[in-house]
């Protein structure tokens, strides 16, 4: 077949022959990228097929990260699972300390001081920075701009010693309580927060001069990976991505939680839904959380700073625990038994640095949920992989997953 | 406001019934007219998104299992949950919603895989957490939270290295105090005791 020769005009494409059609394929290689692989982001798999550079088709594999979180969740009490909740999207352990408290507080009905409340927004917007930082740094990587990343990591190491004054830990936080936090701020924190946001607005400004008009950076995202409104919408993608896509969905603003309803911002909306858009998206939505941490630092209420009222839920200060009875007894009942909770269902959706995450709680009363679905965004934004990349190029598929952005120990739980 | 709008969906649909909920409006659905519904929410009543999918295992009721949809209305911005009773059999089964929201696929996957649901029309229903050939359901009630022994998914590591898979023991599992009764009768403990000091690991049978 090889001696034979065709003559074929471009833009005959369509009029070719079946036969020569035939020709054209080539034989489809499977090619198998990932679990461990640099581009997947933690354990994603890849079942690639591929004609030549294109990609046929496309299977992800998940669920090497599986630890049976929900399992574990039933057989606990509300308090105890918070530390779990850390190892979700552990990009932003903080963002989803919030979001499960949050959850089982709707469950129990209990609203907090305002002061816990602000101090859970600045939680949840410095998250979303250092989930962003990553996110925008290692896409760069995946587009080969090596130097990107060291920038949102200098950055990102400045946010961990923040949280590891406020928290304790740099990484597994587990910083709320049901009906409150761990413990107030401590001094002269909210000073550092600042210091740390004068220093990094310029640098923001920097990784975008950077990248954003970078004509090989320009060359390999636009126009790539595009996903419409409707696909986003029907794929249930959530998110900086489904904000890329043109819709305007974010919680903050329509279903506003921890007085997000107080503060000015705006949320970003792309309008093609290609990488470059979910670029754009991510770097102006970490100027927008500066913008909101500064107005909350200002404007931050004094007051208590966890739900005082709420006794058989939020465990009373340990001084009080070594000198008063009931409060001792209170404590030992919290620890042994677990805050208790009314009988209901009741589902909770926070707009997470990687999209809506959910929590789905089925109580029967009681210490111990009957059961707790994650909604975890990651898991569907995935979804989308199979179609998006269809047809895409090999050396697209890192581009969009890293434009993506997602945390296999949130979608795998 | 949200009472007048789930009034009005229960005149408008008499296959409809009241579900006790703590927040967002919530009915039962039959499964035979489930996606007719589901369908007429999406294209009329603006729930254009299936936030979450998920079951839930009642143990000792009939049905024993639930599938939960979390629909949320984009344009303006509020949840419905349905819920929807499997065929009371087992493997339990219901009509599956790939058909309208294509994220419902992976959805049903997870909950075919960690509950055994048979979601009908699924185009290609299998495991997605778990690995393919996994024989059990675990987050099925009367799976203990220590899980079951089972073969290494691969037969041939497991033949070379002669090793089955050995998950790290749990010993009852995280302990709090038995919910009811005298606190002085017990000592917390753990609620799955299917696996601790005294009992052995539950075998596959």
């Amino acid at each position: 077949m090889a001696n034979q020769v065709k003559e074929v005009s471009i833009g005959d494409v369509v009029n070719r022959s079946v036969e020569f059609e035939e020709d054209l394929k080539g034989e489809i290689m499977n090619i198998n990228v990932g679990p461990s692989h640099p581009s997947t982001h933690g354990v994603l798999r890849l079942k690639v097929e591929l004609d030549g550079e294109a990609v046929v088709k496309v299977e992800p594999v998940v669920g090497y990260l599986h630890r049976g979180d929900e399992k574990i969740a039933e057989n606990m009490t509300y308090n105890q699972f918070i530390p779990y909740t850390d190892r979700l999207d552990y990009i932003a352990p903080l963002a989803n300390n919030v979001a499960y408290v949050l959850a089982v507080e709707k469950l129990a009905g209990l609203e907090v001081p305002p002061r816990c409340q602000a101090i859970r927004l600045i939680c949840c917007e410095l998250a979303r920075i250092s989930s962003h930082l990553l996110g925008v740094g290692v896409y760069g990587m995946d587009t080969g701009a090596l130097t990107v990343f060291m920038y949102t990591f200098t950055e990102r190491e400045k946010l961990y010693t923040l949280f590891e004054q406020l928290t304790g830990a740099r990484f597994t936080t587990s910083y709320t309580r049901i009906g409150g936090l761990a413990r107030d701020l401590p001094e002269g924190w909210l000073g550092n927060v600042l210091n740390f946001l004068n220093q990094f607005e310029p640098v923001v400004e920097e990784i975008d001069k950077l990248l954003t008009r970078n004509r090989i950076f320009y060359d390999r995202t636009v126009g790539v990976g595009a996903i419409s409104k409707e696909e986003a919408i029907s794929y249930g993608i959530t998110g900086p991505n489904l904000r890329a896509s043109g819709v305007a969905y974010d919680l903050r603003k329509s279903n506003p939680y921890c007085g997000y309803e107080q503060y000015d911002f705006d949320v970003p909306v792309g309008s093609k839904g290609d990488c470059y858009d979910r670029w754009l998206v991510r770097m102006e939505e970490i100027r927008q959380s500066v913008r909101i941490v500064r107005q909350a630092i200002n404007q931050i209420p004094d007051g208590p700073w966890y739900a005082e009222e709420a006794k058989k839920i939020y465990a009373p200060p340990k001084s009080k625990v070594l000198s008063s009875m009931e409060e001792l007894i209170q404590n030992f009942m919290l620890v042994t038994e677990g805050p208790q909770m009314p009988a209901g269902e009741v589902y909770f959706e926070a707009e997470n640095p990687k999209g809506s995450l959910g929590f789905y709680i089925v109580s029967k009363g009681g210490g111990v949920p009957y059961r707790l679905k994650i909604r975890a965004p990651s898991f569907c934004n995935l979804s989308i992989l199979p179609q998006l990349l269809k047809g895409c190029m090999v050396a697209d598929i890192p581009v969009v997953l890293g434009s993506i952005d997602f945390v296999l120990g949130e979608c795998d739980r | 406001m949200q009472d007048e709008f789930l009034k009005g969906l229960l005149e408008s649909f008499e296959y409809l019934e009241e579900r006790p909920s703590k927040d967002w409006p919530s009915v039962k659905c039959l499964s035979t007219r489930l996606l007719e519904f589901l369908k007429q929410m999406r294209d009329e009543r603006g729930f254009d998104m299936l936030s979450d999918l998920t079951a839930v295992d009642w143990q000792e009721e009939t049905p024993r299992f639930t599938v939960v949809y979390h629909l949320y209305s984009t344009q303006k911005h509020n949840y419905l949950r349905v819920a929807s009773d499997c065929s009371d059999e087992e493997p339990p089964s219901i009509p599956s919603v790939t058909s309208l929201w294509e994220g419902a696929d992976w959805h049903e996957r997870e909950a075919y895989d960690m509950f055994g649901i048979i979601f009908t029309g699924h185009p290609d229903l299998k495991r997605i957490l778990m690995w393919e050939g996994y024989p059990y359901h675990p987050l099925r009630k009367d799976f203990p939270l220590a899980g079951k022994e089972v073969e290494l998914p691969a037969a041939d590591v497991a033949e070379a290295t002669g090793e089955k898979v050995r998950p790290a023991p749990m010993a009852g599992g995280p302990f709090h105090a038995p919910q009811g009764g005298r606190m002085s009768a017990s000592e917390p403990r753990g609620s799955d005791e299917s696996w601790n000091e005294k009992l052995e690991k539950p075998t596959g049978e």
